[in-house]
């Protein structure tokens, strides 16, 4: 019972954080900030379904979470990939950066 | 979820929120950004729904690929908007209230969130989940329902799905990582 009281109140101080970067997302006058306030939703998200996978006693949520961990992470990279470069493929012009 | 009896409120007004923060905001970028959360918002509540296949299909498309697509597209035009018509118009307004409110009635015919005598229930789960332990011996049904019994559509979909990706990476792609290569070969060429 302690223990589902724990995740409990874990479960809502995660949501909290979800708003928070929910407002920063909204709010947040740069590129960067939102780029920032997505990515945290993101990991936000995948504590919430751990959390949420504990709390209803079926842990193999952890598999959703960390494929989408791995997916936030792929998709924050392309965003800055996008801001940065306009596309993609786009590295360096610096030559010790060319992958060929 | 008994557990959990606030989680759907929360969720859905985070949900409504961005909805209407996507309409108002003139910053696409931010508009595509906040599409991402909202994706993630959706595959949260499908989570908790227990419908973790469709969260996971909503989280790769929604807030994967979707939002580089759109991201793509505002790299190839302008990431402000400039809205042509700013006043008040009330055929649309009354066309979406009318549809939504049609899409809201069509809801009390639904079986109950959660209603094991639901139509779905009775069509060909049962079947599968007495069947598949004899028939094909996998732990998981969804697993055996996709890989054998709708074996042959997965293999078509899957198919379609790759052709896509290749499609839109040369798309995406393929033009700078040609042009990079022309222009790295010569310098490869002298070093030998």
């Amino acid at each position: 019972m302690t223990g589902t009281g724990v995740l409990g109140a874990a479960t809502i101080a995660i949501v909290v954080c979800m708003g928070l970067s929910l407002i920063r997302s909204i709010a947040g006058p740069t590129v960067f900030d939102r780029i920032l306030a997505v990515n945290s939703f993101g990991t936000k998200t995948v504590l919430l379904i751990a959390l949420i996978g504990y709390l209803s006693g079926r842990p193999d949520f952890l598999d959703l979470a960390l494929v989408y961990a791995l997916m936030n992470f792929v998709g924050t990279v392309a965003a800055m990939k996008f801001t940065r470069f306009g596309d993609l493929a786009g590295v360096e012009d610096d030559d010790s950066e060319e992958i060929f | 979820m008994s557990d959990l009896p606030g989680i759907h409120l929360v969720l859905f007004t985070f949900l409504a929120v961005i909805a209407i923060a996507v309409i108002r905001l003139k910053d696409l970028f931010a508009a595509v950004m906040l599409m991402g959360i909202f994706s993630l918002l959706s595959a949260s509540l499908f989570t908790v729904m227990d419908a973790v296949d469709v969260a996971f299909t909503e989280a790769a498309v929604g807030a994967g690929i979707s939002t580089i697509l759109m991201l793509a597209t505002l790299a190839l035009t302008d990431s402000e908007e400039h809205p042509a018509h700013n006043r008040f118009r009330v055929v649309p307004l009354l066309a979406v209230l009318a549809t939504g409110g049609a899409l809201v009635y069509a809801t009390f015919d639904m079986p109950r969130y959660g209603d094991p005598s639901a139509p779905i229930h009775h069509y060909v789960a049962p079947h599968y989940l007495e069947h598949t332990d004899d028939d094909i011996g996998v732990p998981n049904i969804v697993t055996a329902v996709l890989a054998s019994y709708r074996g042959y559509d997965t293999w078509g979909e899957t198919t379609v799905i790759l052709t896509a990706c290749v499609g839109v990476l040369l798309l995406l792609g393929g033009h700078a990582v040609v042009e990079r290569f022309r222009r790295t070969t010569p310098g490869q060429e002298d070093g030998e």
